[in-house]
């Protein structure tokens, strides 16, 4: 699946589907290609355009084998914890630090069929246009956007705040407890920077994960789309959310009108304004305040007389305490 | 509000002398207010390394982005226990009192340097009472908005947009808390011969006969000054 070439824009080889050649490859994007880094003002503008990609996941398409997972846990070398059966096929029951993607299974009754629908969704790293964890960093550096889109983390930049999870707004990263480092989904930049696509869409069996460029892949969603909609799902659509500037991880759902039907995925997820304020009139208001009270002491302790003890109020003390006359205490004092 | 609050704590004495000095501060509140000061200051130069990225280099202090994390809410728990404990020893000296509104109705007067024309005050003015129960509202809001935030230990118990209002609540009290701080400090330095309470734990007569003579005048009331036994 080889890309459109956009005007201007550097294109790559990528895929999910060939193999890779078996001559070692050099990494075709790196540090020059950021275009946000956390808590760093001054990064330089990249030099070039990536052309932005994308992994579309189709939910119809989805037989819920989890061959993702384990192609996540074999590329990504994680040891996910060995969990109990409780009954469901979500496993294990959450994302970890350890555990980038999951499918959560949903069980729904269509209210205007009453069939009982079987909802699976391949969470994980949406990597957001607008990304709400790398603005709520502060570690300078500990999570990167790519000009192609990719959002990563750089874990020897880690502090292990867990502020990006106030940031997410789709609650995907996790504090590892071994090394107290965020960790997520990355797109799997390492084998996108070499031409081939995210360990997840190379193993899904039914191409319901596929990986190419943003605009590839909203054309191939546009199909699919087209194909759900003649097929009886008249609300079926492209899960691309706009308040978060679009995210590089797309869904194609048979029930666009309700996301969140399938696990709480968020109807029109943005960075949560209790986040923005904390991040921006919080941080200059706040340094202003402290910056004027700090200022205006000193000023004021340069120019205004100091609050000093006379002579004569030394005498009254002593006259005070050897028992001799001192003035009276003003009238009506309490 | 009332007339009972109680101007002198024990431990006050006044030492005869020239100059007289009056005991202000045993031994043990210095050191719980010099462990709170310390803890307060760490607190800040840690908080604001991941409060504003320009200062994130004030965690090499701390030996690291990681280890800031990791210290900064115990140094919370620290403060919070040491300013309770000092809380205790002083909260009833500060409690409010009706002539603390005359005082705050006239604090040009105060900030003139003319407090002979302000009522007689007890062991704290309503700017030092300000203070105190500042601190104590704000580290109350910090401690309890910091565990929500405290993620090592309870980042499972809280849900993820009670965080964002804890986290944000956090930032918002810590500028405060400094604020007050920066208040706190600039007025012991603005005000002469104040640090030495908290340095020797006493201070002038003429000092307490300028800012504090009700509670002097109540000092020198009392039947033997030297040394006054627990039981008073």
């Amino acid at each position: 699946m080889s890309g459109s070439n956009t005007a201007g824009m550097v294109d790559s080889p990528r895929t999910a589907v060939s193999n890779p050649p078996v001559q070692p490859v050099a990494a075709h994007f790196g540090e020059a290609d950021l275009c946000r880094r956390s808590a760093t003002r001054d990064l330089p503008a990249p030099q070039r355009q990536l052309t932005p990609v994308a992994k579309l996941i189709d939910v119809s398409k989805c037989i819920g084998c989890k061959a993702c997972q384990s192609a996540c846990i074999e590329w990504n070398d994680t040891h996910p914890e060995m969990e109990h059966n409780v009954g469901q096929y979500t496993n294990p029951h959450d994302l970890t630090a350890e555990m980038y993607t999951l499918m959560r299974f949903t069980e729904w009754v269509n209210p205007e069929t009453d069939n009982l629908e079987w909802l699976i969704r391949k969470d994980g790293c949406m990597h957001c246009d607008d990304p709400g964890c790398l603005k709520a960093c502060p570690a300078p550096g500990a999570i990167v956007q790519y000009t192609n889109g990719i959002v990563d983390f750089i874990h020897e930049n880690c502090i292990g705040c867990g502020y990006c999870i106030k940031g997410c707004p789709f609650n995907i990263p996790r504090i590892s407890r071994a090394d107290h480092r965020a960790y997520k989904c990355t797109l799997c930049s390492d084998r996108v920077a070499v031409g081939q696509g995210p360990a997840c869409a190379k193993s899904c069996p039914t191409q319901a994960i596929v990986f190419g460029t943003k605009e590839d892949m909203k054309r191939h969603a546009a199909e699919r789309v087209a194909d759900l909609k003649s097929r009886g799902f008249a609300n079926a659509g492209l899960y691309d959310p706009a308040g978060v500037g679009g995210t590089h991880v797309m869904y194609v759902l048979h029930h666009n009108d309700r996301p969140g039907i399938y696990a709480d995925l968020p109807e029109n997820p943005r960075i949560s304004p209790l986040v923005q304020t904390w991040k921006g009139m919080t941080k200059y208001v706040g340094l202003a305040a402290m910056g004027l009270m700090a200022v205006g002491s000193v000023i004021h302790g340069v120019f205004a007389k100091p609050n000093r003890v006379s002579e004569e109020e030394e005498r009254h003390a002593e006259d005070l305490v050897e028992g001799r006359p001192v003035p009276p205490p003003p009238p009506g004092q309490p | 509000m009332s007339d009972q609050v109680e101007e002198i704590q024990p431990g006050d004495s006044i030492v005869p002398g020239k100059p007289v000095t009056v005991n202000r501060y045993g031994p043990l509140a210095r050191l719980n207010h010099w462990v709170t000061a310390t803890s307060l200051i760490l607190l800040a130069l840690s908080g604001l390394a991941l409060f504003w990225p320009g200062l994130f280099f004030l965690t090499n202090l701390f030996g690291g982005g990681q280890n800031t994390r990791a210290f900064h809410p115990w140094i919370g728990v620290l403060l919070f226990v040491s300013f309770f404990v000092f809380f205790f020893q002083l909260w009833r000296a500060n409690l409010p009192a009706k002539v603390d509104i005359v005082w705050l109705s006239r604090i040009r007067d105060f900030l003139a340097g003319h407090e002979d024309r302000l009522p007689e005050l007890g062991k704290y003015n309503a700017g030092q009472k300000f203070i105190f129960w500042a601190m104590t509202g704000l580290i109350l809001v910090l401690i309890a908005t910091g565990i929500v935030i405290w993620d090592q230990y309870f980042g499972g118990y809280f849900s993820i947009p009670l965080r964002r209002v804890a986290v944000l609540a956090h930032s918002v009290a810590a500028v405060l808390i400094i604020c007050v701080f920066i208040l706190h400090v600039y007025a012991a330095i603005w005000t002469r011969g104040t640090l030495r309470a908290m340095t020797r734990g006493s201070v002038t007569g003429g000092w307490a006969w300028r800012h504090h003579r009700k509670w002097l005048r109540q000092l020198a009331g009392r039947p033997g000054t030297q040394r006054p036994g627990p039981a008073e």
